[in-house]
């Protein structure tokens, strides 16, 4: 019952996201709500086993889900700018150093390892190539690898941004 | 006139790290670095780009109230987003593709996916 009513929510606030400006009941005219609300309860009946599928609604807690925001357009935005900086200046010097290292992501929930692959892959310089389903263990293709990098086995996932520590801000998100 | 220049600075930002980004591709030796500079760089300069059209829509709506130019700031938003989540799954799959189709990085100083095997 909650997987159908978290879904349908999403649903019909994604319905009314697109179809913002159609009229007059504040900023929907009223066929539009009836439509949304009517695709939304079929959509959620057909799909709720498959948004709602490690039965967790911690990501309903709303303070949580106001975090994305934030953690997108803080910390994530900061690195995001930096490394494509970076990645500039290697595309105009053509100074590259790749490797495949492996990355202990530390994170317990398949969310977790989602948002963090995500972040790692987003963030010019690095994308994420396998994961390790038994050890959650990331492998990620870096176009810069330092010396000391190439030494270890295994580096720990803060170690691939420089200012911002995201792995710190997607525990406090979805874990 | 502040929107302006905004939207004069976020195009030019965002056909800088586009343009770099085509260079890129054409620069680095293999697939994993060129997606480097392809995917990545280029999601921040259509995410710029976007955010041109966001300013231009914001203040188009606030100058005549016509709820046309907010529909084109929350689409190009929905755009916008839409966009950065289809590169981060695209181009890991394309890697992991490219990795389990026996390709090589090339000039690779370590490689600890190869030392796993498949």
């Amino acid at each position: 019952m909650i997987a159908f009513l978290v879904t349908f929510l999403l649903v019909f606030f994604i319905y009314l996201l697109l179809t913002a400006g159609s009229g007059s009941v504040g900023f929907w005219s009223a066929s539009e709500l009836i439509a949304g609300a009517g695709l939304g309860i079929v959509v959620a009946g057909i799909t709720r086993k498959f948004l709602c599928r490690s039965d967790n609604y911690r990501m309903t807690n709303p303070l949580r889900f106001l975090l994305i925001p934030v953690y997108i357009l803080g910390p994530f935005l900061i690195e995001v700018t930096v490394a494509n900086i970076d990645v500039a200046m290697r595309v105009i010097t053509g100074r590259i150093r790749p490797g495949i290292l492996r990355v202990s992501s530390g994170m317990k929930t398949d969310l977790g390892i989602f948002m963090l692959a995500n972040s790692i892959t987003l963030t010019p310089g690095t994308i994420t190539v396998d994961i390790d389903e038994e050890t959650n263990d990331l492998f990620v293709h870096k176009i810069n690898v330092t010396a000391d990098e190439e030494g270890k086995t295994v580096t720990p996932a803060r170690e691939l941004f420089s200012f911002a520590d995201i792995p710190a801000w997607i525990r406090r998100i979805a874990e | 006139m502040i929107a302006e220049i905004l939207i004069v600075a976020c195009l030019a930002v965002g056909s800088f790290f586009n343009i770099l980004g085509i260079i890129g591709l054409l620069r680095f030796p293999d697939v994993y670095t060129r997606m480097h500079a392809t995917t990545k760089m280029t999601t921040f300069g259509s995410v710029f780009t976007a955010l041109a059209v966001i300013i231009y829509g914001v203040t188009a709506y606030l100058d005549s109230v016509n709820s046309q130019y907010a529909v084109l700031a929350i689409h190009t938003l929905i755009a916008a987003v839409a966009l950065a989540f289809t590169n981060a799954l695209g181009s890991h799959a394309i890697a992991r593709g490219a990795h389990r189709a026996g390709i090589k990085p090339v000039q690779a100083v370590v490689d600890r996916l190869e030392e796993v095997g498949p």
